[in-house]
């Protein structure tokens, strides 16, 4: 606004500019007092836990902390030879402490993770360590095992000494750091978890194909269809989306058992023997259609909101300019319904490459995922920082295609039938 | 869909296997919910169906694996029943409450950020499952919430608000602001508009969202198992260890129950979508 031109007053005398502006103001901070609660709630409860979980996965303080003296004589060590006298009295010491406090147990479960082998000669250390004599704690500690002697045992020690690591993540793709401190690949039959990341991979998109080629047709039905009939058939679609999700892993249990109904029919229509009804359950096949049975209803539902707005004098336009129905479908009916495809295909997929309760159940060892993988070291091997690790690389995954769908969709257009 | 007279031949083949498909697929999606029924009123102990459930012999249906769910000594059943119901009415009170609020101010296009905002209040939908487990047992051991009930319930709340945020603000996007500005110049304050004015009208929005948190509340297993102690046991807690330890029939009586359950929340849900959407006019 230039200077000449006379400004307008409210009637209390405020520029009517500024007055709005305040307004302005006002209402944005009451509505964000309205997001507040949540937003904070979901902060502090969830948003902050993840982050935590990001600081677990680099976190390698425990080790630093147990042998605070040894990681300060190490620094001059160089890590070709065996180090001197003052690094082995100074573990030696460190050692003591450990002992007294009794975790001693848990540096070995630390360095053995570093290096097979640490278990069983801290052990040996600690019934030797109570009859060493002062001085000379080199001879002593070598004399102890032909392990303590080997310089490799040491730099496996010093490896230890950052306070933080980026070592879990190398190991959720079978890598480590070997002895000259370059990243390689460990042996090829204890790649365990690649073939775990490329399994989930698989069945997450072998899912989402299976479910878009199963709700395609019959989204187009239900869109369709008159009212009368598609609201009937909606109830097939929506009872499952509605049901327990253990109450749908279950039924698929019955069913696919070797004595089940499925494996019953087969045999019935003579497509098996009786004597050698194949195993349905406890491997990819049980992951495959259990998995796509119950997120069948999430791509229905995105599909058919889009087929619905799609009026069907299109198609007749289409058929009366020429084209076979084929083409007539190919042409102008498919590019319409590719919002819903890609809505429902990325949802389908983001589901499944998290799943975890219905591999876990019907999957056996060759069906299960990543995220099985994550609950093991959870609450079966207690070790936190890994699970954090792994979680954390599915969820950058995710997030990856979580951006895609909101570039594709939206997230404000996610629908729920 | 009848196919018009004059629609060639091999068209109208591809008609019928295309109803085919469908037909295959929609038993594919229903059919196993209903082999659990029967399998329920099996008189024996057998996951099969007996030869005597063949021949609809009235002996072989029983009704002894309900009475095993209600009465049965060892069956932590009504323990879990009781927890599931607490844990999910509290559970879905707080995500309405604090989903509908955040919904409100959402919708308001004066929302600074809303993107941004939007993206995190609906991230634990999106987020695998697995990770929420992993995050949120953090956050509870921490706060020493680890397996209590109200630790559980501040879990589901965050599993449960992506739902209510997302079906309140569609029901809001509807909304005709005019006439909460009507009953401001009538001289209501804003508490007494939301109240009398807005709140019943985005009602059945609200209340399918609350379905929605009652639901993932009720049938959440995975950040349970992280967080659960012996008490705090649910439903679906008992189904997944009696589904990995033995399949025995008392668990498909406890599947049928939930089935007729989630039968009668989407017959309530569809009935308020249809309300809503008559509200809103969108209705053909």
């Amino acid at each position: 606004m230039s200077s000449e031109t006379k400004q307008i007053l409210t009637t209390d005398g405020i520029p009517l500019e500024v007055s709005l502006k305040k307004a302005e103001r006002k209402n944005k901070i009451k509505a964000f007092l309205l997001v507040a609660p949540l937003l904070f709630f979901l902060i502090i409860t969830y948003v902050f836990p993840i982050g935590d979980m990001l600081f677990r996965s680099v976190d390698d303080k425990m080790v630093t902390q147990m042998l605070p003296k040894t990681f300060k004589a190490m620094e001059n060590w160089d890590g070709q030879e065996l180090p001197d006298e003052e690094v082995f009295a100074a573990f030696h010491e460190d050692f003591i402490k450990l002992v007294e406090d009794k975790r001693e147990g848990k540096l070995s479960t630390q360095l053995n993770y570093t290096k097979n082998g640490f278990k069983s000669i801290i052990k040996k250390l600690r019934r030797a360590s109570k009859k060493f004599e002062e001085g000379n704690y080199k001879e002593q500690i070598m004399s102890v095992h032909k392990r303590w002697a080997d310089v490799e045992y040491w730099r496996a020690i010093q490896r230890r000494a950052p306070e933080f690591t980026g070592q879990k993540y190398l190991k959720g793709m079978d890598m480590y750091v070997n002895e000259e401190g370059k990243i390689v690949s460990v042996e090829e039959d204890r790649r365990i978890h690649r073939v775990l990341w490329l399994r989930t991979l698989e069945i997450a998109f072998f899912v989402t194909v299976f479910c878009f080629l199963m709700a395609y047709p019959i989204a187009h039905l239900l869109a369709t269809l008159p009212m009368k009939y598609s609201n009937l058939l909606m109830i097939c679609v929506l009872l499952p989306f509605w049901t327990s999700l253990l109450v749908r892993t279950a039924s698929w249990m019955i069913l696919l058992q070797q004595q089940g109904i499925v494996n019953d029919f087969f045999v019935g229509i003579g497509l098996v023997a009786d004597d050698n009804r194949p195993e349905m359950m406890y491997n990819k096949t049980g992951s495959y259609v259990a998995m796509t049975q119950i997120l069948l209803p999430f791509m229905v539902l995105p599909l058919y909101s889009v087929m619905k707005t799609i009026s069907p004098s299109l198609m007749r336009a289409g058929k009366s300019l020429g084209g076979t129905p084929f083409v007539a479908f190919w042409k102008v009916y498919f590019p319409l319904t590719i919002p819903g495809i890609g809505a429902g295909c990325l949802l389908v997929f983001i589901l499944a490459i998290g799943y975890y309760i219905t591999p876990a159940l019907v999957g056996g060892a060759s069906g299960t995922l990543i995220s099985n993988q994550i609950a093991f070291h959870m609450k079966s091997t207690l070790d936190w920082s890994f699970a954090s690790a792994m979680g954390l690389m599915l969820l950058s995954g995710v997030l990856v295609i979580y951006w895609l769908y909101n570039k594709i969709v939206g997230i404000d257009n996610i629908k729920l039938g | 869909m009848a196919l018009p007279k004059y629609t060639e031949p091999h068209y109208r083949i591809w008609h019928y296997v295309y109803l085919t498909i469908c037909g295959a697929v929609f038993f594919f999606l229903i059919a196993p919910l209903f082999v659990i029924f029967p399998l329920s009123f099996n008189a024996e102990e057998f996951l099969s169906f007996s030869e005597g459930m063949k021949r609809l012999d009235p002996d072989a249906f029983s009704l002894r694996w309900y009475k095993d769910m209600i009465y049965g000594t060892k069956n932590p059943w009504g323990l879990a029943a009781k927890n599931s119901f607490v844990i999910a009415i509290f559970a879905t009170i707080g995500s309405v409450i604090l989903g509908t609020v955040a919904a409100l101010g959402l919708s308001s296009r004066h929302m600074p950020y809303k993107g941004l905002i939007m993206a995190v209040l609906i991230s634990p939908m999106i987020v695998p499952l697995i990770i929420s487990g992993v995050a949120i047992f953090f956050f509870m051991a921490k706060a020493g919430l680890a397996a209590t009930h109200t630790g559980i319930v501040l879990a589901h709340i965050i599993l449960g608000t992506p739902f209510v945020v997302i079906t309140v603000t569609a029901t809001l996007s509807g909304f005709d602001h005019s006439v909460t500005r009507a009953a401001a110049s009538l001289g209501s304050d804003p508490v007494n508009t939301f109240m009398k004015i807005t709140l019943p009208l985005i009602l059945p929005g609200v209340i399918s969202g609350g379905l929605f948190a009652f639901v993932t509340s009720f049938d959440e297993v995975v950040v349970v198992l992280f967080l659960a102690g012996l008490e705090n046991t649910t439903i679906p807690i008992q189904m997944w260890t009696g589904l990995r330890e033995q399949l025995s029939p008392t668990i498909l009586a406890v599947a049928t129950c939930l089935i007729i359950l989630s039968t009668l929340i989407l017959v309530t849900a569809e009935l308020l979508r249809r309300r809503s959407e008559r509200l809103r006019g969108i209705n053909q």
